[in-house]
């Protein structure tokens, strides 16, 4: 009869078995790091975050980029040298406006104008939401059916009736307008928009700690004694991270959008000083598309939606790389 | 099913009160129609008298009490028919309303029928080979769309085929505004859907977007399901899996979707009626703001209210008629 | 022409993820008598499921596989569609682990039976109906005229399983093939549909293969059992000698870790299944094998016959493993 425990389970010679001979991986890969290479395999969203890395440096270095002043004519009016609505040429590569001014250089403006207002806008629904979602969705009760019905209510109208009518009524409330700055200032308008904006954030953040609540790993931390707050910021949140982001990619979006509906129809930002926003030049050039001014029309109206599909694209990219949905076959 | 019905109809009751109370004080404070009335009617305004007589008239009382009341005095006068009058010009409020609401309608069903159709059709055809080129380029192709806004495309394609083809061939292919050429009376169907073109190219690119997406994330969904692959043990045609399995599970909450859209039709094609000068709900909606015309929301936004309640319940009948998981009582 | 109802010839299934090709079937043959009962055995992972889902032709595109599984003399892989489609629900049939998700929840229950009939059958609809109600009631279905016209939903898990059973033998398949059945169930229903299988055996002569990580179950209706790991078969055999007698470390080991009625500690095998990603060189269970040497590490086993089994190990002879 063999000796049961002659051999050793190393294989007899003392040394430790190896990794690949019990068939261990020598890498890991954190979720992180997993999401990444998914993003990178998503060419549309690398393609779109750099491009739009590209416009932002632009803008950003506008002092060097634009070649003229958001209301400077691009040359004095002078007999014989009309400067109003000039198809493109060496002087004004984009053309100009009625007022005489380089197209190119305002839509630099505009642009920045325009993105720092999503950015601003995105960054305040997204906390809001989150924070108040989050709440919702972890106390549950009489809060979260307050925020469901609310919210329920105003995303139930058209965006742009709901914005209209809450811009109107916060202009005829008098001391708002201290807070919010003047009702034609891109201050108001964002947070307008904020006001409006986080509660898509509220909703989906709100769905999202529902699901997690359930998870075991949270009841582990109740059971370990882990206060409510520590929880949330602890656990919910750090693991809703990836819908995070992708939430303010939209939020983003829809803060442009937003702005240039409004702008569009006139209810947007109009310091009167010549400022212009990425809305306000289309809205511009709604009266050049009779005349045939297609350059008032073409740029601004292009960049905006190229604008719109890098974000778009990031944010579609960044869903896929946290939350695929089907086997990738490599 | 029919007290399912009958519960919710009921519950739709206090609802729309508390929804057309919240909706009258916040146009109340936009729109301060007492103020829209001095700036339509100055002289009539400036008399006191004649100022007093107007706030009894249309209940604009001050203060929270006086809203409460303002908006008993409006529902009791909305419901009995008698409507306030808009300010310009003291004319009736309905049949401009009805006008629009029809003319909306029409807009809003060729549309929604042309981006629908074509949005389940691509979204099928990605979803049926996930990953490779055909999804890869129905998604692009989506988010491209939803990256056009309605505003811009619309102004673009004015630009294109109307102000441009004229420069190349000298008349415009197509027509850029309103309903039917000016001056026209009368019904005619090949006019009118002329004059649809454009709107309906407008608004159908994001339909056809949002479509396509629900579709191949539906079908997928459906497509790794464990009774999809029954389906594949049974050895029945791979037609009959993809049309009676497949398409039969996926269609449930899509058609869920297009319900609750339809609902908002009625309030959502503002941005292209406004620009294409169509006279729908938006324009009506739009002119009226741009007035401060509080006789005239009002009632303009009960209508949108009501149509996105009824569309909820018309969803969850639908709902429950597709999936025989959901019980109604 | 052979008696054999399935059999399965050095069978491979591969799959290309992301991070690199996994093996999870890495040869596997087994033959299949008409009549018998054959317990396919082993972990999650061990790829006894993989193994017949790439039979029926079921697993996903990226999967590629290699070798032979013939049943009725049709050979299955990479056959082509039409003839894969004839043999599956016709030829051999699967049930599956859960059957709630199993079942199409928007159709009657007895239209899917119809629409399994009428895939192999030219019968009319009415014909088809009859036959879908008296096969609700071969498997014990009560009232099986108004259950048939039920959901999914509105039958208990036994019950629902039960239909799927009715749903597989409805074209009187040679083999049939039964991936986790009784997993989902309560231990008093499990008896029940282990007897539905057993009738289905006795009185249609179907072959079945009955795959579960449940000894309990392999011991009271298969005749003879495979046990499987890593891809591979390590051991196969009678069930009831090989359960007393195991000649491979793993079943062994298998045995050792169930619950003996209080009596014993309970003995888990110490370590984790291998990463299919990398699997290890020669024999995979040598990790966590208290008898493994130097040479387990050089080839893959093959199957032997050992006494009455056939074992992978190759130190069968030498080891006398009591359970």
């Amino acid at each position: 009869m063999t000796d049961l425990i002659s051999s050793s389970p190393s294989g007899g010679s003392g040394a430790a078995p190896t990794d690949a001979a019990i068939g261990v991986l020598k890498e890991t890969i954190s979720p992180k790091q997993m999401a990444f290479k998914r993003y990178m395999n998503h060419r549309a969203a690398v393609v779109s975050a750099v491009a739009l890395a590209i416009i932002v440096l632009f803008v950003v270095l506008s002092p060097i980029t634009a070649r003229y002043g958001v209301n400077e004519s691009i040359f004095k009016a002078e007999a014989g040298r009309p400067n109003q609505n000039l198809p493109p040429s060496s002087q004004a590569w984009f053309g100009t406006d009625a007022n005489g001014r380089d197209l190119y250089s305002r839509l630099i403006y505009g642009t920045r104008v325009s993105l720092l207002l999503g950015l601003f806008t995105g960054v305040i629904s997204v906390t809001v939401g989150a924070l108040v979602g989050a709440i919702a969705g972890l106390k549950g009760g009489w809060i979260d059916d307050l925020l469901m019905r609310a919210t329920d209510i105003m995303l139930a109208l058209p965006l742009l009736v709901v914005l209209v009518i809450v811009r109107g009524a916060l202009r005829n409330v008098s001391w708002v307008e201290t807070i919010m700055g003047e009702s034609t200032s891109v201050r108001f308008l964002v947070v307008l928009l904020s006001l409006i904006g986080w509660m898509g954030v509220a909703r989906l953040i709100r769905g999202q700690v529902k699901q997690l609540k359930e998870r075991e790993f949270i009841e582990a931390a109740r059971a370990l004694g882990a206060s409510t707050p520590r929880i949330m910021f602890r656990h919910l949140l750090p693991n809703s991270i990836g819908q995070l982001m992708v939430a303010l990619s939209f939020a983003i979006i829809g803060a442009i959008t937003a702005e240039a509906t409004l702008s569009f129809f006139g209810y947007g930002p109009d310091a009167g000083s010549g400022m212009t926003s990425m809305g306000l030049l289309i809205r511009d050039s709604k009266s050049a598309v009779p005349a045939g001014y297609w350059w008032l029309v073409v740029y601004p109206g292009v960049l905006l939606i190229l604008v719109s599909l890098c974000i778009n694209f990031i944010g579609d990219g960044m869903r896929d790389a946290v939350d695929p949905k089907m086997q990738v076959d490599a | 099913m029919l007290r399912f019905i009958t519960r919710r109809l009921l519950w739709a009751i206090p609802t729309l009160l508390i929804l057309t109370f919240v909706v009258y004080c916040a146009l109340r404070l936009s729109t301060d129609p007492l103020a829209s009335y001095a700036r339509s009617n100055p002289r009539l305004a400036r008399n006191p008298e004649k100022r007093a007589q107007y706030i009894e008239l249309n209940g604009l009382w001050p203060g929270f009490s006086g809203y409460v009341r303002g908006y008993f005095q409006w529902l009791g006068g909305f419901l009995t028919g008698d409507w306030q009058p808009s300010i310009k010009g003291s004319r009736p409020v309905w049949p401009n309303l009805k006008d629009a609401l029809i003319n909306t309608i029409r807009l809003g069903a060729v549309a929604s029928i042309f981006g629908i159709t074509i949005g389940l059709a691509l979204g099928v055809f990605a979803g049926l080979r996930p990953g490779k080129l055909r999804d890869s380029a129905v998604n692009t192709g989506a988010l491209i769309g939803f990256s056009i806004q309605p505003f811009i495309s619309a102004v673009l394609l004015q630009l294109l085929f109307a102000v441009q083809w004229a420069k190349w061939f000298g008349k415009p292919l197509l027509p850029t505004s309103g309903m039917y050429p000016a001056g026209h009376q009368g019904f005619d169907l090949f006019l009118m859907l002329k004059f649809m073109i454009l709107p309906v190219i407008v608004v159908s690119i994001q339909t056809i977007a949002a479509y396509s997406r629900y579709m191949r994330a539906s079908l997928l969904d459906v497509m790794s399901s464990d009774y999809l692959r029954t389906a594949r043990a049974k050895g029945i045609s791979e037609r009959q899996v993809l049309v009676k399995h497949a398409l039969r599970n996926a269609m449930v909450p899509i058609v869920t979707i297009a319900a609750l859209d339809m609902g908002f039709i009625v309030g959502g094609l503002i941005i292209s009626e406004g620009i294409f000068e169509y006279p729908g709900m938006g324009k009506f909606f739009l002119t009226a703001e741009a007035n401060g015309d509080f006789p005239e929301l009002m009632p303009w936004m009960v209508i949108i209210t009501a149509s996105v309640i009824l569309f909820n319940l018309l969803a969850d009948l639908a709902y429950a008629w597709l999936d025989p998981r959901i019980r109604l009582d | 022409m052979s008696e054999i109802a399935l059999s399965i010839k050095d069978l491979r299934v591969t799959f290309k993820t992301l991070l690199g090709q996994v093996q999870a079937v890495r040869g596997v043959s087994l033959d299949v008598l008409p009549g018998e009962v054959v317990g396919v055995v082993g972990e999650s992972g061990s790829g006894k499921s993989v193994s017949f889902l790439a039979v029926m032709g079921l697993l996903p595109k990226s999967a590629q596989i290699t070798g032979s599984a013939r049943v009725n003399d049709i050979e299955l892989v990479g056959a082509p569609h039409k003839v894969l489609r004839k043999a599956r629900g016709g030829e051999v049939a699967m049930i599956f682990q859960d059957p709630l998700s199993a079942l199409n929840p928007v159709h009657r229950v007895g239209a899917q039976i119809v629409e399994m009939l009428q895939a192999h059958q030219s019968i009319s609809k009415d014909e088809a109906k009859t036959r879908a109600i008296e096969l609700l009631d071969i498997v014990g279905i009560p009232q099986p005229k108004d259950r048939a016209r039920q959901y999914a939903h509105e039958f208990s898990g036994g019950m629902r399983q039960r239909v799927m059973i009715a749903m597989a033998i409805a074209n009187d398949p040679k083999v049939l093939i039964a991936d986790e059945p009784t997993t989902a169930l309560d231990v008093t229903v499990q008896a029940q549909i282990l007897e539905v299988m057993e009738r289905v055996r006795r009185d249609l002569g179907t072959a079945v293969v009955l795959i579960t990580h449940d000894l309990g179950v392999v011991a009271r209706i298969a005749d003879r059992v495979q046990v499987m790991y890593a891809g591979r078969a390590v051991e196969r055999g009678e069930v009831l000698p090989l359960f007393e007698h195991p000649s491979h470390p793993y079943t062994q080991g298998l045995l050792n870790s169930l619950p003996h009625g209080g009596k014993h500690r309970l003995q888990p095998i110490p370590g984790a299944p291998p990463n299919m990603l990398q699997p290890p060189s020669g024999c995979a269970f040598r990790a966590r094998c208290t008898f493994a040497i130097e040479r387990c590490a050089e080839a893959i086993p093959e199957l032997v016959k050992v006494g009455v089994h056939e074992t992978a190990c190759i130190r069968a002879e030498d080891l006398e493993l009591n359970p």
